[in-house]
């Protein structure tokens, strides 16, 4: 009996959702009174792998090929669900991230095992299984079963903290066997964006709407972004009209977040708005309307105009950082 | 070439959900259902590379799982533009189930793309396309943002954490879609309504298949504290809530 944490690395390194991810895993490995074991595929120093172990992985499984730096869904799950048989793990656990999604569906048909997907607390109840997971776009959720005897996770970004403990891992190298001419993707070219935080990575996120105006007026917002080390994002009309870049575009059909804090500046609020960003830890609201939806999932609001507002939490950030 | 677009049908967007049967079931009173937004966009980019000759499309079909009371929703797909449609009839227990229907009824025929959304706004949650793509054992794109047909290979665009890939791969495959797959969706025209009544829609019954999950309560979300509004003379004061109150800067 194990739990199997699946670890995806980043050109060989780890960030901070592998660590949510190993966390998550020890936790819950704990309550069935069992071990965790994460899973590393490709290529990852030693050193980065230890690192896992801090977070309470008791073993950690390095999985080393060349081939696997590139990503296939389908051989991907056919070799992870190779390792949980091997490990006789009854719980699997991934990301709730693009590969993470990817995978954990086709795990559950190889493995004819139950999948709870974007859960973002432990388990309610282990018997029966018990997941808590978001539903109607966050605005209900729901209390689902798993009734297999394998489960499959997988984690919300930034929904669990990092909990490290003295533990000190084991690394077992493993060898693959997989078949490589059943790869069928080809990857052609790869663009990324540099030098950026990534939206669905950053603790902090600033965010505007169509009460900027225009795509001239974003100065400031990312201004604060960069002075609070946070992502830049926006609403949806603000991305079609092509004052934003598209992967900026948060909510229902943008992209789901969880970041601590998440400015919204002239943002209305709709509910397909609020269905990105519901589960941030704060909100702060600035716009002009007192009655914008957007101040009923706010913790912090302030009526007032954004280009008068903004230059002068750009001053307060400046004092406070001391620069 | 044929493509097949998996449509599931989902409450209207702006709906406020509410629960009956002491949180054991939606309750669907006054509820508009429409096609979810993603297969919307799905069916839209099926229908536009049908358009492009070049692309030797024959037929567009949309595939769904559920009762009868879905067959608006999928009359509205055929509105749109596809040629067919198959309905599988049998409530969408979970996204094992509603897969494994899927699978069943595409083993004996053969499309050569599958769409499906990379989810659906009630509560499978990512799950039917990959799953369906394992049944069949075919390969699947996660993420897709683009595709496009060439020499009889898909070109797709997919997303990955900071960045984008652009992969090719033979049929038959499963693209699951997110956006930027279609600008807007298509709508129907007065024509299209008038063609999706004389369009087929097959009924097909389910096989056995035991669903692996079950939602056995449903919960609202925890209201969040009342906002707290801070003097815009003074937005200074928001930095200080932010750094010792809230202690997240
Ligand atoms: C199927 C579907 C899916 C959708 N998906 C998404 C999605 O994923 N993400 C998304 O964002 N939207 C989505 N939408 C659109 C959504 O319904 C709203 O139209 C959109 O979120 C509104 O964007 P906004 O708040 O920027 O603009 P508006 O609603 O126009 O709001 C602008 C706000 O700015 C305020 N304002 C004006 N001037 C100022 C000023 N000087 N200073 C401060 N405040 C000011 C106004 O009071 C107003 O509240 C979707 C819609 C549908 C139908
Ligand atoms: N009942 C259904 N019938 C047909 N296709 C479905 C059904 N439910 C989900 N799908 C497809 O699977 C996608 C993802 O749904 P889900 O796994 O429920 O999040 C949807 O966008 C549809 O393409």
């Amino acid at each position: 009996m194990s739990v199997l944490i699946f670890v995806e690395n980043w050109d060989g390194k780890f960030k901070k959702l592998s660590f949510e991810l190993v966390s998550y895993g020890a936790r819950l490995a704990e309550m069935l009174g069992t071990q965790a074991v994460a899973l590393s595929i490709g290529n990852v120093e030693n050193s980065e792998l230890e690192k896992l172990g801090k977070f309470g992985a008791a073993q950690i499984i390095n999985a080393v090929n060349d081939h696997f730096d590139v990503f296939d869904g389908q051989a991907f799950s056919a070799l992870i669900a190779g390792f949980v048989k091997q490990e006789g793990a009854t719980v699997v656990v991934l990301s709730n991230n693009n590969s993470g999604k990817a995978i954990a569906p086709r795990l559950s048909v190889i493995l004819k095992a139950g999948l709870g997907s974007g859960v973002s607390k432990l388990p309610l109840s282990i018997t029966p299984f018990i997941v808590y997971t978001k539903v109607y776009s966050g605005n209900a959720f729901s209390n689902l079963t798993i009734k297999t005897d394998v489960k499959i996770l997988t984690l919300a970004q930034n929904s669990f903290e990092l909990i490290e403990t003295e533990n000190k891992a084991i690394v077992k190298n493993a060898a693959i066997d997989l078949e490589l001419a059943s790869v069928k993707t080809k990857v052609n070219e790869v663009q990324k964006l540099s030098g950026k935080i990534l939206l669905t990575d950053a603790d902090v996120v600033v965010s505007g709407g169509r009460g900027m105006k225009s795509a001239e007026n974003w100065g400031p917002i990312v201004e604060l972004a960069e002075l609070l080390g946070a992502a830049t994002a926006c609403s949806r009309p603000v991305s079609d009209e092509g004052w934003r870049p598209h992967e900026e575009h948060t909510g229902q059909t943008g992209k789901i977040i969880a970041p601590n804090l998440y400015i919204a500046v002239g943002i209305s609020g709709a509910t397909q708005h609020l269905a990105g960003v519901s589960s941030s830890k704060f909100i702060v609201a600035i716009n002009t309307d007192k009655d914008a939806p957007i101040f009923s999932a706010a913790q912090y609001g302030i009526v007032g105009d954004a280009s008068k507002i903004l230059p002068k939490l750009v001053e307060a950030v400046k004092e406070l950082k001391g620069k | 070439m044929k493509i097949l677009v998996c449509i599931s049908q989902v409450p209207d967007t702006t709906t406020k959900v509410k629960f009956i049967d002491d949180f054991k079931k939606l309750d669907t009173t006054g509820i508009q259902w429409v096609i979810n937004p993603w297969d919307e966009l799905s069916l839209t980019r099926a229908l536009e590379l049908k358009d492009d000759a070049s692309n030797n499309i024959q037929t567009v079909t949309v595939a769904h799982v559920g009762l009868v009371g879905s067959e608006p929703t999928i009359r509205k797909a055929l509105a749109i533009g596809a040629d067919d449609a198959i309905r599988i009839n049998a409530d969408p227990d979970d996204a094992y189930f509603v897969a494994a229907q899927l699978a069943h009824v595409l083993k004996n025929e053969s499309y050569d793309l599958i769409f499906c959304g990379i989810e659906s706004s009630d509560f499978n949650g990512s799950s039917v396309g990959g799953m369906l793509a394992e049944f069949l054992n075919y390969p699947s794109l996660s993420s897709v943002s683009s595709v496009k047909i060439d020499n009889g290979q898909f070109c797709i665009t997919r997303e990955i954490d900071g960045g984008k890939e652009i992969v090719t791969v033979p049929a038959p495959a499963v693209a699951i879609v997110q956006k930027g797959i279609a600008k807007e969706p298509r709508i129907a025209a007065m024509r299209g309504i008038m063609m999706a009544r004389t369009k087929s829609l097959k009924v097909v019954d389910p096989v056995a298949v035991d669903s692996l999950t079950e939602v056995v309560k449903f919960e609202m979300p925890k209201p969040r504290a009342a906002c707290r509004f801070i003097d815009p003379e003074n937005p200074r004061q928001l930095i200080e809530l932010l750094q010792n109150e809230a202690k997240i800067i």
